[in-house]
């Protein structure tokens, strides 16, 4: 069955163009004004964007280990609502996935998903941060990110062997920036607001010295380092500056970090509570800023599901992480402020993350198909199309996610995900599920 | 605004009013526990629950005193102890005991935030913070101011509640010891500084919260002078359980540098009154023979409990809930 | 309208739009020397009286009683105050009014308590007032006197000492002090 995407503005890396796009068998077959339509699906898409599906660096799928929170299969749906069609399935999961057979079992899985699910790595066994995962036996499934997300690798002389060992492998070490000795017992932001709370406190800093260290492991090593969900305005700086040098590091932010400040912990509601915390207003805006700049490779989603009871223990009791990915691409387009543009919308959710997670190729080992590419006839079907126009109240009634930790509920949204195509397969048409 | 017909929290955000209202009406409650029958029925009929995941048998015993003597029935669930333990849900927890028909809760629990927690899942409930993890503690608070101002109207040869807020003005208020873990100092800092006191505090570096910035004190640099500008020295629990072990090298160098020892006490003016909530380290935050001068207010503080507790119960339970 | 909103109305200072004065403070010293002699002529051993104001409008009526009844008697008269907020049947479904003293104090046991208020209306604050009382023992007897007995009453309660009767609609107020007593309408 041939899908048409007629009228929309078809947003390409550097340039957008009107035009309608054909698709067939799984890749793009035409492009033009005049497409022919015989035997099409036609859909309007006048006054949207059209773009490459949107790529998540950071995805916590839970499978295996806690499937009543959420599993491949529903992460994936809620994916595609969100108009992704690659995400990637963080490893802390119980059993962490650190070896072949674990990594070959989440693969298998988002094999079922009509989404494309790529998985990262632990760098150490059980991320423990003692002794060096199999991360070649994993690359060679097609492992391209290694991290122990969850926590930092503590241990700088482990996380100097991993960028070593990683180096000739092709693979980037992703790491979570928190020095746990100095985030010890903390629960929110450190500052006022906590000290007023009687809230043990995160401070930023636990998150600044893991960037500065790991940057200059970075230069130490000549390894490769993402940085996951960095959410101060000094840790983006670090990064920034680190790249002016030739380093080759990259990072991404999560929208809680720029559409939240910690205010929202004013009131213990534990759906706010996140690692790294939510900041103040001003490592809120420095994030909105850079998200103008290359200094941020990727806007990614954290998406941390978790069963509903879990968020209802006391705060400090209660687990970090919240849903994302059925709202990343509305606060994005929302935090680009006025008259986005939507090179670096798409730069941000869907052609950066592409480059960092070495998506952009189609990967036979895996059966994973090419991700934020520029939409040419012949290139692999992943394609979103998102209304900038549409305005919604998000719902945790509504959502394709198993879980409900969402802390968007009842908020007023800006721009929708109307279409979600992935792998030339509709799998979100008028924002429903197909 | 009042606490009439409201949860009772945190002392934060109560106005100066809203806290003499509690004085005033626990001044009346003092005099009703000098009676021979020691009872008036303003909360006959009502339930009131007192729900401690965290031990505390002081202040258990004087708010379910409180509550009998207002003739409410009281249920008392001592969790600390039973199979609700860390992990069980507030809201599961709560649902259960919700189900006997209650009117208030009040709510011990080691997690900040508890209270207020709890009160999102039974909003039909009043529920009266007694000590949440290091967030507040407003009934003590409360006691600590009304124990004060009862001491200095005396002085005056006056009932507290006719000299209103007034001795409060200027009081120099220290707050000594572990700020950082304290919810009695965070409650007692909201009470003095409303009622028009000045507050200081004194702690080791490590015992500070790590940003006061916006709360309404000073920090001490010199402990010794500060205890001879002080009208009013309120000690505080080493709270060694919430592992104050880290912040300090040991008790007995918190002992020399911010114990109130002997010698320390021999700085403050005949007038000065010192203050501690319970129970004490003797010898560790205070001398032992510190904890027994006369200016020592501790045995009034205990007595005081139940007064404010049924000033608060009284306040929140039998006033119908007032909408806003 | 009823006895506890004006009681409120009272305390917060509500305006209160007068109709007419009923009694001068005049008529009220005249009222309250005659309520003396009556309480004297009917209880024989005044040392046995403690004469109780109930807070508030009734404390500074009992006061002055109080000292009629020992100037006429040449013997000091016990004078004590009484609130029975605490004891109201109408908490919880009426704004909450904060206590003030009571001075009450000791066994009642063997004396003749003379409740002495300035409105009787509903008579719900006495039946608070009678069960107060017995929380400090057992008087030998209750009597009760009032400035102004307007009427409408809600519970079987009756004055034994009264200035003043004072037939009203439930749309009127009363005021009743030492310095008058006024009827007004219950401003909207």
């Amino acid at each position: 069955m041939k899908i048409v995407l007629r009228g929309g503005l078809v947003i390409g890396p550097t340039t957008s163009a009107l035009t309608d796009i054909a698709i067939r068998d799984g890749v793009i077959v035409e492009r033009g004004t005049s497409v022919d339509l015989t035997n099409a699906q036609v859909i309007d898409v006048s006054g949207c964007w059209v773009g490459p599906g949107l790529v998540d660096l950071h995805t916590h799928l839970r499978e295996p280990g806690r499937e009543d929170a959420e599993d491949v299969a529903s992460g994936a749906r809620a994916g595609a609502m969100g108009g992704y069609t690659a995400l990637t399935a963080m490893p802390n999961t119980e059993p962490a996935l650190d070896s072949v057979a674990l990594v070959s079992f989440v693969l298998a899985q988002g094999a079922k998903t009509p989404l494309d699910v790529a998985v990262a790595g632990a760098i150490t066994v059980g991320r423990r941060g003692e002794l060096l995962a199999p991360m070649a036996e994993m690359a060679a499934l097609g492992v391209r990110i290694f991290t122990d997300d969850g926590t930092g690798v503590q241990n700088p002389l482990v996380m100097r062997r991993a960028l070593e060992y990683a180096k000739p492998l092709g693979v980037r070490l992703a790491q979570h920036c928190e020095d746990e000795a100095l985030a010890a017992g903390g629960v929110m932001n450190e500052g006022a607001l906590s000290a007023a709370l009687g809230l043990v406190g995160r401070p930023a800093l636990a998150e600044e010295l893991m960037v500065l260290r790991d940057i200059e492991l970075v230069r130490l090593t000549g390894g490769r380092m993402h940085f996951l969900h960095l959410s101060t305005g000094r840790s983006i700086a670090l990064v920034a500056a680190a790249k002016a040098e030739g380093l080759d590091v990259t990072c991404e932010v999560m929208p809680h970090h720029f559409i939240f400040t910690e205010e929202r912990c004013g009131h213990y509601d534990a759906q706010f509570k996140v690692h790294p915390p939510l900041r103040g207003e001003l490592d809120r805006d420095a994030l909105r800023v850079a998200l103008h700049t290359s200094a941020i490779d990727a806007v990614a989603t954290d998406h941390a599901p978790h069963a509903p009871q879990l968020k209802e223990l006391p705060f400090d009791e209660a687990p970090a992480g919240m849903l994302g990915l059925e709202h990343a691409a509305s606060l994005t387009y929302e935090a680009l402020g006025e008259d986005p543009s939507p090179q670096q919308f798409f730069e941000l959710l869907s052609r950066g993350p592409a480059r960092v997670g070495q998506l952009r190729e189609h990967d036979r080992r895996v059966g994973l198909s090419a991700h934020g590419g520029d939409l040419s006839v012949g290139s692999d079907a992943n394609v979103v199309v998102f209304d900038p126009a549409a305005r919604w109240i998000a719902s945790k009634e509504n959502l394709a996610s198993r879980a409900t930790n969402t802390p968007y509920d009842a908020r007023a949204m800006l721009g929708k995900v109307r279409v979600t195509i992935a792998k030339g397969r509709l799998v979100v048409n008028e924002g429903v599920l197909q | 605004m009042s606490i009439r017909g409201s949860n009772l929290l945190t002392l934060g955000g109560l106005s100066r009013e809203a806290l003499l209202e509690i004085l005033d009406t626990a001044e009346s409650f003092v005099e009703v526990n000098q009676r021979t029958v020691k009872k008036v029925p303003a909360l006959k009929g009502r339930v009131v629950a007192s729900l401690f995941f965290e031990e505390s048998t002081r202040t258990r015993l004087s708010f379910e005193t409180a509550a009998k003597r207002l003739g409410a029935d009281v249920v008392s669930l001592a969790v600390a102890s039973s199979s609700v333990k860390k992990g069980e849900s507030l809201r599961d927890t709560i649902a259960t005991i919700d189900a006997l028909g209650l009117d208030a809760v009040v709510l011990r629990h080691r997690s900040s935030g508890a209270a207020e927690q709890v009160s999102r899942y039974v909003p039909h409930v009043r529920v009266i913070n007694a000590g949440d993890g290091m967030h507040q503690h407003p009934t003590q608070g409360l006691l600590d101011a009304f124990t004060v101002r009862q001491v200095l109207a005396a002085r005056r040869g006056l009932s507290g509640s006719e000299t209103g807020s007034s001795l409060f003005e200027g009081l120099r208020v220290l707050i000594v010891g572990d700020i950082r873990h304290s919810r009695v100092a965070r409650s007692d800092i909201a009470a003095y500084a409303t009622l028009g006191a000045q507050v200081r505090v004194a702690a080791p570096g490590t015992l500070l919260p790590s940003d006061i910035s916006n709360w309404p004190v000073e920090v001490v640099d010199n402990f010794d002078e500060a205890l001879e500008w002080a009208d009013v020295v309120g000690l505080l629990r080493l709270q060694q359980e919430r592992g104050t072990g880290a912040f300090v090298p040991s008790l007995e160098e918190f002992t020399f540098t911010y114990g109130l020892t002997q010698e320390r006490a021999a700085r403050l003016r005949p007038e000065t009154l010192i203050t501690h909530p319970g129970p004490m380290n003797r010898g560790v935050e205070v001398d032992s023979a510190v904890a027994d001068l006369p200016s020592a207010l501790i045995s009034q503080q205990v007595s005081n409990g139940v007064p404010i507790r049924m000033a608060v119960l009284y306040l929140t339970v039998a006033a119908p809930k007032e909408n806003s | 309208m009823n006895s506890e909103e004006a009681r409120q109305d009272r305390e917060r200072g509500l305006a209160f739009v007068v109709k007419s004065q009923l009694l001068s403070v005049e008529d009220v010293s005249r009222a309250l020397t005659r309520m003396a002699h009556e309480i004297i002529e009917r209880n024989l051993s005044v040392e046995k009286l403690i004469i109780v104001g109930l807070q508030r409008g009734g404390v500074a009526i009992a006061e002055r009683l109080a000292k009629q009844l020992a100037h006429i008697a040449g013997v000091p008269v016990r004078f004590e105050t009484l609130d029975v907020s605490f004891y109201r049947d109408d908490i919880g479904s009426n704004p909450l009014k904060t206590s003030s003293r009571t001075t009450l104090s000791g066994n009642l046991a063997g004396s003749t308590v003379v409740l002495v208020d300035d409105v009787l209306f509903t008579g719900r604050t006495i039946r608070a007032a009678l069960q107060a009382l017995s929380d400090w023992g057992r008087p030998d007897a209750v009597q009760l006197a009032v400035l102004v007995d307007r009427g409408h009453r809600e519970l079987p309660i009756r004055p034994d000492f009264v200035g003043k009767n004072l037939p009203t609609s439930l749309s009127e107020s009363v005021r009743a002090s030492l310095e008058g007593v006024w009827l007004g309408v219950k401003p909207q």
